[in-house]
């Protein structure tokens, strides 16, 4: 005999009145793992989304503002494209994209536009609705990580790509010809430009390698040219005015943006708050769904528990005398009933687990759309939450367990 | 061995107090064999659980071995019942779930002892009582008789000094009530002492010697 041989035959011997409570705590822990899985999916799914969005940080020149960025006009407001580097080659965490560029305001058949340099690869990869139907630039997938030998390429200008470059699942357009302009639609239509018309800027011809797709954004009313190409045409050394960025909406929220201001002193960080806020508010949404959910479907399994251990504990209160008669202590009594919470706990947080992660590979498709997988690590998280729901809700039923006046039962025995 | 000083003890209800232990005094000696006697509701089951440490008194001082039980800590005071005291109930109060050698393991469960000495220990006091063939049966699948077997030898499972038994025959036949005191008297010759508490005044004569109480007085 010891303790959890005692407890164990104690549960063989009340099954149906363990079932109950059991039941309880197993259909708690089903629906949090299935809601926690299928969200945790949901989310991964929506934050690539929302990344397709485009950029959610900016990086301007001290002194620039938000406004400087959407009219382009920037004045003097300039700093190093060294910055790139700093950022790639920094320990920040989040940084999915970089898109360093430069705008200068020109005029083309007597009107006002926009001439703006661009590092091809990366600006394509941020800009998902650059893709054309069919595809003629892909995204490069993951997120968090921006690629060294890709940035360095296209700081060089060079073809030569790394294995991870050439891995994009579709043909990427990863180099803008030194003689080669992108044309925004609402500046393609205004000007009268085609595809494989020839432009001058500068002094210098430049040949329409593409009209590009109407964004609704101040994209469509530039022209994008090498950055390169465009920092020689107008003097300016190896300098940009803006650095786009697309950082994992988690990673802006746990700190990122500072790790950038401490990284770039004199340079201004600036969230694209709406773009941000969108993701994260998404993202708060839903977790204040599942916690809310999380919490009263707890309080309904400890609820039930605790009424289990309510009736254990008065129905056992004849044996809880005999045992202190015998020469149990308070404590022994105690640990009895904590430890069959604790196995109640384990056995519901356990058969929880496997039924959500069924319950969530099952329906996640259905309800939200998504392809759901397991995930082995919410096993520990839900036993874990089991047995603390589980001996919270017989913490009270255990004192009053712990507390029995043996003579009161003897006495009426 | 025990003594009881000036011991009283109040029952506090909402309407009435109830007065169920008034002054009493008593000393039994070492290898004692006493039985209390007395009408129902004279405190008699009162006094006996005061006496093992399980009901404080409103007054007064027991003692066992000359040491005030009830000034000991707690957790010093379940251990005076576990090792020096055995308790025999008159509904035997054996644990339903477990089987008759289960249910004699279980002092010796609470003192620590091993599995394998718990089982050899538990099944040698259940020969002693002739159950060596009913060890695997839970008290549901026992005889009354064979129940109060089961307790008899639960009670002696620590090897006691003390043996409190209450009402022990009061649910049996006159046989098993017979028998049940052959075994007390067995216990006595063995030295242990021996208190038990009866309202029949046939197996109080069995005892050594006789305590009456009377509204809770001993008289």
């Amino acid at each position: 005999m010891n303790t959890f041989l005692l407890v164990l035959k104690e549960l063989r011997e009340r099954k149906s009145q363990l079932l109950t409570s059991f039941l309880a705590i197993v259909l708690g822990i089903t629906v949090i793992v299935a809601v926690e899985t299928i969200t945790h999916f949901s989310e991964k799914a929506v934050a690539q989304e929302l990344d397709n969005l485009g950029a959610n940080v900016l990086i301007l020149p001290k002194g620039a503002t938000v406004n400087n960025y959407y009219t382009a006009d920037f004045g003097e407001y300039v700093m190093p494209e060294s910055y790139v580097d700093d950022i790639t080659t920094s320990q920040l965490q989040g940084v999915d994209n970089l898109s360093p560029k430069l705008t200068e305001a020109i005029t083309l058949r007597g009107q006002r536009v926009y001439l703006t340099g661009i590092l091809p690869t990366e600006e394509f990869k941020a800009k998902p609705a650059w893709q054309a139907p069919g595809g003629i630039f892909a995204r490069p997938q993951g997120c968090g990580t921006v690629v060294p030998g890709r940035l360095a390429r296209a700081l060089g200008g060079s073809g030569q790509g790394s294995a991870a470059t050439n891995a994009a699942p579709r043909p990427v357009v990863d180099a803008l010809g030194a003689s080669q302009v992108l044309v925004g639609s609402d500046v393609a239509e205004r000007l009268g430009l085609e595809v494989a018309g020839t432009l001058h800027i500068q002094g210098q011809a430049f040949a329409i390698q593409s009209v590009l797709p109407e964004t609704g954004t101040v994209d469509d009313t530039r022209i994008f040219a090498h950055l390169h190409v465009v920092q020689e045409l107008f003097h300016r050394d190896r300098v940009v005015n803006a650095i786009e960025m697309i950082g994992c909406c988690q990673e802006i929220s746990k700190g990122l943006i500072d790790g950038l201001n401490r990284l770039l002193p004199e340079a201004r960080v600036v969230t694209i708050k709406q773009i941000a806020q969108t993701q994260l508010s998404t993202n708060t949404m839903m977790k204040r769904f599942s916690l809310i959910f999380l919490v009263i479907i707890l309080l309904v399994g400890a609820v039930s528990i605790a009424n289990y251990m309510f009736a254990n504990v008065y129905e056992r209160r004849r044996e809880i005398g005999t045992l202190l008669a015998l020469g149990a202590t308070r404590r022994q009594i105690s640990i009895i009933f904590l430890l069959k919470s604790l196995m109640l706990g384990v056995a519901g947080g356990a058969v929880g687990y496997v039924a959500g992660m069924v319950l969530a590979v099952a329906l996640g498709p259905r309800i939200a759309h998504v392809a759901v997988l397991p995930l082995p690590g919410l096993a520990g998280w839900a036993i874990a939450l089991a047995v603390v729901v589980s001996i919270v809700a017989s913490a009270l039923p255990v004192s009053r367990a712990a507390q029995t006046d043996p003579a009161e039962i003897l006495r009426d025995a | 061995m025990l003594r009881a000083q000036n011991v009283s003890k109040r029952y506090v209800g909402r309407s009435s107090d109830v007065l169920a232990l008034d002054s009493v005094e008593l000393e039994i000696a070492k290898g004692d064999f006493v039985s209390i006697v007395g009408p129902s509701g004279s405190g008699k089951s009162t006094l006996l659980l005061t006496l093992g440490g399980l009901i404080r008194p409103s007054g007064g001082k027991v003692y066992v071995d000359g040491q005030s039980i009830y000034e000991l800590p707690r957790g010093e005071l379940a251990a005076l019942r576990l090792n020096t005291i055995g308790f025999v109930f008159q509904t035997f109060n054996l644990v339903p779930y477990l089987t008759a050698l289960e249910n004699v393991q279980v002092p010796l469960y609470l003192r620590g002892t091993s599995r394998t000495q718990q089982k050899e220990r538990a099944a040698q006091l259940l020969r002693k009582v002739g159950l060596e063939d009913r060890l695997d049966h839970k008290p549901a699948e026992l005889s009354v008789g064979q129940q109060q077997r089961v307790a008899l030898a639960r009670s002696m499972a620590n090897n006691p000094r003390i043996v409190l038994a209450d009402e022990p025959t009061g649910n049996v036949d006159p046989e098993l009530a017979d028998e049940m005191l052959d075994r007390l008297s067995d216990m006595h010759r063995e030295g242990v002492t021996v208190v038990i508490v009866t309202h029949d005044p046939r197996i109080a004569a069995r005892a050594a010697s006789q305590l009456r109480l009377v509204a809770g007085r001993i008289v």
